[in-house]
């Protein structure tokens, strides 16, 4: 499995919408708008990029976000940090279901 | 081997945006490289400059560079290497520059300060008004060291603690500090005022370090920064990418349509990049400083070449 994610296949991407061209045209339109600057800069969206890749550990997205953010000027120290937020959040979202765990084994507990 | 500058994509480029192909605007600026011998070997040198090389200017070649110098209007010298303070000559060519009303510029690398028998350079250039620009490829010592060696960031911010207590860079006795960014691999600078703003603001709470302005340069595919994309399997990406960001009104600012690049050996160049190619000037226009011509050199065509894209890729890296 160590060649089932190939570089290269992201330069492919574009194969997607050959099966539903209208569908990938609005997928695409959508992602240059959502990445476009506007309240928050180019940089931001950048560091939300490498940590969203991350979290959803993506291959192709973590190549692309972490060149996004050094082509942003920020070092291994910002993208680490970024990093640290999505695992964090990713911890918490697990931890805090032991809530759940707590109120099943509160119902069938006498 | 020189490569040929003839029919390349960046002068068809140039030819899509443009009736006529580049010709000098002027010459404001005399750039003398006067050798190639440095005491670092950063990563990303496209002079693939070293503690080894041996090319180097001697005094009659300086003596040459003044005498042009005195017989034109060009009011600007912007001296190069390698570490330029290496050369024997280094210190007499800021001199005498000076003491023809010129502008000097020199181009350090700040860790020099600390060689042996240099350790004086600051209070040299305070006395002698001279314009720093000096490499800090970043601003954490990690991603410093790991391009330009271990040890070298910590050299470099004490050089520029050192020179603000001159008044370089602080605004307190007018002497003008800039810093060089560069990328730390094969990817653009990012907008050079939003790292200018983020380098003076981690620069002055980690060190308390002030400088005047920072210019962000694209990495050139030359040298040993070449070596590197090739060994990695990058430099056809990188060649792309430089491409696809080719920006037009780069093409009046661009620094071969306003300076002179002058060799060691005293060989004329329209910039350093074509220095290191070899690419000699156009035909017809005086070719060594000794024939130096300012109103010739000042109307000449310029000889480009696929690695032009790095001097007009986005904000433009001159």
């Amino acid at each position: 499995m160590t060649d089932y994610y190939k570089p290269e296949d992201l330069d492919r991407f574009g194969e997607v919408g050959k099966h539903n061209p209208a569908l990938f045209k609005k997928f695409i339109d959508w992602y240059t708008s959502a990445l476009e600057p506007g309240m928050l800069t180019k940089r931001e969206k950048a560091l939300i990029g490498v940590a969203v890749a991350h979290a959803v550990q993506c291959p192709y997205c973590i190549d692309a976000y972490t060149k996004s953010c050094l082509e942003e000027g920020m070092s291994l120290e910002h993208i680490t940090e970024a990093v640290h937020v999505a695992a964090a959040i990713r911890g918490g979202a697990s931890l805090v279901h032991a809530i759940q765990a707590h109120n099943a084994a509160d119902k069938l507990s006498l | 081997m020189p490569r040929t500058a003839k029919d390349t994509r960046f002068s068809k480029k140039v030819l899509s945006v443009r009736p006529e192909p580049l010709k000098a605007l002027e010459i404001t600026t005399l750039q003398v490289n006067v050798g190639y011998q440095c005491n670092l070997a950063c990563k990303h040198c496209h002079v693939a400059s070293g503690p080894a090389r041996t090319e180097i200017m001697d005094k009659d070649m300086v003596d040459a560079v003044l005498r042009a110098l005195s017989g034109s209007p060009v009011n600007i010298v912007d001296i190069t290497g390698g570490a330029p303070e290496l050369n024997p000559s280094f210190r007499y060519l800021v001199k005498e520059a000076r003491n023809l009303g010129r502008h000097v510029i020199v181009r350090t690398n700040l860790a020099i300060f600390y060689e042996k028998g240099m350790a004086d350079l600051p209070e040299f250039y305070q006395d002698h008004d001279v314009e720093l620009v000096a490499s800090l490829p970043y601003y954490l010592e990690d991603n410093v060291d790991r391009v330009r060696g271990s040890g070298t960031f910590k050299k470099c911010i004490a050089a520029l603690q050192k020179l603000n207590s001159l008044g370089y860079g602080n605004g307190t006795g007018g002497k003008n500090l800039s810093l060089v960014y560069n990328p730390q691999g094969a990817f653009l600078p990012p907008a050079q005022k939003t790292l200018e703003e983020e380098y003076k603001k981690e620069l002055k709470s980690r060190f308390n370090i002030f400088f005047n302005h920072l210019y962000a340069f694209t990495n050139m595919p030359l040298g040993r920064f070449e070596d590197f994309l090739t060994r990695t399997g990058s430099l056809e990406k990188y060649m792309d990418k430089l491409t696809c960001a080719f920006n037009p009104q780069t093409l009046d600012s661009i620094m071969c349509r306003h300076l002179i690049s002058v060799r060691w050996d005293g060989a004329l160049f329209d910039c350093d990049f074509n220095q290191v190619l070899g690419l000699p000037l156009d035909a017809g226009a005086p070719a060594h400083i000794r024939d130096f011509d300012h109103d010739r050199l000042a109307t000449r065509l310029i000889d480009v070449g696929d690695h032009c894209f790095g001097c007009t890729a986005g904000q433009g890296s001159s």
